[in-house]
């Protein structure tokens, strides 16, 4: 049996965390990038189209991130997709984030009184344009705390990711655990690991949202 | 190659899946109860207590709030046994939801509580209540009210994250997903009616707590 000690035990934990990152910034850019398109849907002019998008919400809403994974990991490869623990993890995260993000900015599009839409109107630019010019960069602004706050969400939410069999952090310390036996020490490293990373963050998205109640 | 869709099995598993989805009921019910009460007593600790007691709920919160659940849980039923501390699987997991809920409902409640006039304590003391029953009498149904919709949705994400309860072997719905898919091979299938229950699931539970709380807090108070 391989000896640890407790530098190698933090040594491993510090490594396998980078997958975390890797993870969590992954899933936040492509949630993002997903996101603009379902906001494009769920504030388009057509009633269907606005359904649809709040239908994809919902069901994202309504049901365990667990559960999304296990569908995108046995669910790809029937599509003839070869997948691995890195693709079902990633793909899950980022349509799972797509949708809590492009919720947080409806609420920042819907905000906005309306007569910054009939002034970018009268200005004689066009649904793009408004969007564009006038309506997301203030929705944008109004939602970034509650958008650094889903990011610590999203980074917590990894941890699942273990279960399908990507090596993260929490998969790493349960091998990790099953080597040494100390599980006490281990999960707390790990917790301890997962604050560090996630709390900073939750503080700077209390001070976006002091600094958004002074203005 | 060519996957067809199976459902042959389901007519066998419908006992399993109503096993599972009523221990899932089990433990937000109990999660529900227990981590209200919890948050109550916790926001008004914060607000009223001693310094220490302030202080330590702070880091409680905190805490719980920027780690995983899964995290929580494995330390509780893993981590916690090495200093003599040793909970059955489904003991661990009810601790664990409710842990991790008051964390977030320590929050709301406090916000709640916050929100209720000063004036309403104040007309309470004048009337010759005790202390005691201005908080639970006058008090807490206000703030309870209008927190009601940010608690439901909080206990709705709390039911979806009990799915994770399942790795520490905890017979709900997901676990007996897991032995299904195991048993017949057909994962896939097997954990998308397992969605479908979930999803039924949050929205018969936010129609509950909606209609409950309408009937509960709307009459007697306002």
């Amino acid at each position: 049996m391989i000896e640890f000690t407790f530098w190698d035990i933090v040594r491993n934990l510090l490594l396998a965390a980078r997958w975390t990152v890797l993870l969590s910034l992954a899933a936040f850019v492509g949630g993002g990038v997903v996101g603009m398109v379902v906001l494009f849907v769920r504030i388009a002019k057509n009633k269907w189209a606005r359904r649809l998008a709040s239908g994809y919400i919902a069901l994202f809403q309504g049901t365990p991130l667990l559960m999304q994974l296990f569908l995108m990991f046995f669910g790809l490869p029937m599509l003839g997709l070869r997948i691995e623990p890195w693709t079902a993890a990633a793909l899950g995260l980022t349509f799972f984030a797509s949708a809590y993000l492009a919720e947080i900015w409806r609420g920042g599009v819907d905000a906005l009184p309306r007569g910054q839409w009939d002034a970018g109107a009268s200005l004689g630019l066009h649904y793009l344009q408004e969007l564009r010019l006038i309506i997301l960069p203030q929705a944008f602004s109004i939602t970034r705390a509650p958008t650094v706050g889903f990011l610590v969400q999203l980074i917590k939410s990894t941890a699942l990711t273990s279960i399908i069999g990507f090596e993260e952090l929490v998969r790493t310390s349960n091998a990790i655990n099953n080597a040494t036996f100390e599980p006490f020490t281990v999960y707390g490293l790990v917790a301890l690991i997962f604050f560090l990373m996630c709390f900073p963050l939750t503080q700077y998205a209390r001070s976006l949202e002091r600094r958004a109640t002074t203005n | 190659m060519g996957y067809s869709l199976d459902f042959g099995w389901l007519a066998d598993a419908t006992g399993a899946i109503a096993r599972g989805a009523a221990m899932t009921i089990l433990l937000i019910a109990v999660t529900t109860l227990a981590g209200t009460f919890l948050s109550i007593l916790g926001a008004a600790g914060r607000r009223n207590g001693p310094l220490l007691l302030k202080r330590a709920i702070g880091v409680y919160v905190e805490v719980i709030r920027n780690t995983p659940f899964l995290v929580q849980l494995f330390f509780i039923f893993f981590g916690l046994p090495s200093i003599g501390i040793r909970l059955d699987p489904l003991l661990a997991a009810m601790l664990a939801m409710t842990l991790n809920m008051a964390a977030y409902t320590i929050e709301i409640v406090g916000a709640g509580l916050d929100a209720v006039p000063r004036g309403q304590t104040e007309a309470a003391l004048a009337l010759g209540l005790r202390l005691r029953q201005v908080f639970v009498k006058i008090v807490l149904p206000q703030a309870l009210k209008v927190i009601f919709p940010a608690l439901t949705s909080q206990i709705i994400i709390m039911m979806l994250e009990s799915a994770v309860v399942s790795q520490i072997a905890v017979r709900e719905l997901t676990y007996e997903a897991d032995m299904l898919q195991a048993r017949t091979f057909r994962a896939f299938e097997t954990y998308f009616v397992v969605t479908i229950v979930y999803l039924v699931l949050s929205m018969g539970l936010r129609r509950l707590l909606v209609s409950g709380g309408r009937r509960a807090l709307g009459a007697g108070v306002s």
